[in-house]
């Protein structure tokens, strides 16, 4: 730790201290007081470990990697569990116990902590070991990299006690109050100074495509969480803050903000994913590297629009309404041609989808991100919305892309990359990935099939009028009608989350291998290359 | 800036900004003799993943 960490780390012990000292609500103390604690354990730690020595720049960094796969699938496993939790309360709202596991307050948790902690570390992990490679140099600006891992574990831990404590600014994705939201900030600025300090220094001459989509989706999720988290705090000792927007400008940027994490973060970041590992893994060249710069620069142009959607039927204006809806529809020829782009990467190794499971993962991932990049604009359209919109349906829609896009990528990149990361030369079991595909599989298959049968039911029981004009249910007769699915999509997070813990075992197995284990493991066998 | 004006900006030369640039990238791309180019450009993950330059 140089001494820039050092005064930084003092600075931010002070900052907790006089927050901790002024405190206005018991919330707010108890994140100042948990500000010291980690700041001075931080600061213990760097000084007895201070150095001057320059890093070696010949060897590429992969510290921050390997504890970023950790920590993905420790909140990966966190994440998935808060979700079994309130899929039950759903289905038995005695589950309820306390305030603090209500519904409310753990349904924000179960979201972040699939989408900022698990998929967000599979994100900056993966990107970190992207742009190395491809750039063929090490992570610019030394230790700044452990800066951005550590200061969003924080942020994580900030956001999730927070909301089981009871705080929360009420925007969905985006519930971390105002002081969360400048931590965050912070960080991801570090963040976008490594990606870009390294893409300065690379000894490549082109900017892979990879390395684009990581871009946008760090740049622009700077600007979403920027602009859509503007708000004015009451205190600046207090959590509670007021957002500068209000009525449909607020729920404008609210859907801008929402949709757009749906884009950059669970599309555009993952498609990078997608860019250098599926080649990797395959040992093929990307199928059109053309295609891939189409697929870029329409993607991010076109997803950008898209959030109105959320928003039909309201007081939003008709033609943003409309223009949301079309763009919706026009991302279908980006999303596929990507898809097919992966998919097509295959071309002259497709026997590996039958011999290799971690491949079997990347091909499945890759057809839930056509099944959900094709249901959304479906769904985008008035029509189908006035119908699917305040149901089950978007809860499926949602998890069959990311369970099924988000999940499995991420699952199969991290059985590609623990071995590459450990110095091992392949997964302790291939069975055991293929036990966890199966798992996940028919996990995903249970949850969306259920909320598919129940969000459709539930739309058509609210539209159905009896002869003489009145509405034929009530409220509660819908949600009655609904408790087998709730069941039955309880049981599938289950199988998913077992195969999550599959996956834990393995990747514990294969870092603690031994030489003699490591010689007697199952390999893909080689593909006859067909030129 | 007020409400009409922008909304009349977005279907006007917004609509035509974006269609330039989909119809520059796509020109772009298949720009004659690019072909060799792009079929490099599409090896870079298979390179040497070990070492630094």
């Amino acid at each position: 730790m140089s001494i820039y960490s050092i005064i930084f780390l003092v600075l931010i012990t002070m900052c907790g201290l006089v927050g901790a000292a002024f405190a206005v609500d018991s919330v707010f103390a108890f994140h100042s007081w948990l500000t010291v604690a980690v700041s001075l354990a931080f600061l213990f730690w760097g000084i007895r470990n201070y150095t001057t020595e320059p890093a070696d720049q010949s060897r590429y960094m992969d510290g921050v990697v390997r504890w970023g796969i950790i920590a993905t699938i420790f909140w990966g496993i966190v994440g998935f569990l808060v979700g079994i939790v309130i899929a039950t309360e759903l289905a038995f709202p005695e589950v309820n116990l306390f305030k603090e596991m209500n519904f409310g307050r753990l349904r924000p948790l179960h979201t972040s902590a699939v989408i900022f902690a698990f998929c967000g570390n599979a994100l900056i992990a993966s990107s970190f070991y992207v742009v190395q490679r491809t750039t063929s140099a090490r992570l610019a600006l030394g230790n700044l990299a452990w800066f951005v891992f550590w200061g969003y574990q924080f942020f994580i831990v900030l956001a999730a006690t927070s909301y089981v404590l009871g705080s929360t600014q009420a925007k969905e994705y985006a519930e971390p109050e105002w002081y969360i939201d400048i931590w965050l900030t912070i960080v991801w600025v570090a963040y976008l100074i490594v990606f870009m300090g390294t893409l300065f220094k690379r000894k490549e001459p082109h900017i892979f495509v990879a390395n684009w989509f990581y871009l946008a989706f760090i740049v622009t999720v700077a600007m979403l969480h920027v602009v859509n988290n503007l708000a004015v705090p009451v205190s600046f000792f207090g959590v509670k803050s007021y957002s500068l927007f209000s009525g449909v400008q607020d729920a404008l940027t609210q859907w801008w903000y929402g949709h757009n994490a749906v884009g950059f973060f669970l599309t555009a970041g993952f498609l990078g994913i997608m860019y250098y590992f599926v080649p990797k893994r395959a040992n093929r060249p990307i199928y059109s590297y053309r295609l891939s710069i189409v697929h870029f620069w329409s993607l991010i142009f076109l997803y950008i629009w898209a959030g109105p959607h959320h928003l039909h039927y309201t007081a939003l204006p008709d033609w943003a309404q409309t223009l949301g809806m079309v763009f919706s529809i026009m991302l279908w020829m980006p999303s596929w041609g990507g898809m097919i782009n992966g998919l097509m990467t295959l071309q002259g190794a497709w026997d590996k989808i039958r011999t290799d499971p971690i491949i079997k993962m990347f091909v499945l991932s890759l057809a839930f991100y056509g099944m959900g990049t094709f249901e959304g604009p479906l769904m985008a359209i008035k029509e189908v919305n006035s119908l699917s919109h305040y149901t089950d349906w978007t809860i499926g829609h949602v998890h069959s892309a990311a369970l099924g896009w988000n999940g499995m990528v991420t699952f199969a990149m991290i059985y590609y990359l623990v071995p590459k990361l450990w110095g091992k030369k392949e997964i302790y079991s291939l069975k055991w990935v293929n036990v966890h595909f199966w798992l996940a599989t028919v996990g995903i298959v249970f949850y969306i099939s259920a909320m598919w049968v129940s969000g459709i039911m539930q739309g058509v029981m609210w539209k159905t009028y009896n002869a003489a004009g009145f509405l034929e249910y009530s409220f509660a007769e819908t949600v009655a009608a609904m408790f087998p699915y709730y069941v039955i999509r309880t049981t599938g997070g289950i199988l998913f989350l077992l195969g999550a813990l599959v996956m834990a075992y393995n990747v514990y197995r294969t870092i603690t291998m031994t030489k003699e284990e490591e010689a007697n493991i199952q390999t893909v066998p080689e593909t006859q290359a067909a030129a | 800036m007020d409400y009409e004006v922008f909304r009349q900006f977005a279907d006007s030369w917004g609509l035509a900004y974006l269609t330039a640039v989909f119809v520059i990238v796509v020109l772009f791309v298949f720009r004659p003799g690019s072909k060799k180019t792009y079929d490099e450009l599409s090896k870079i993950p298979l390179k040497d993943d070990e070492h630094v330059k």
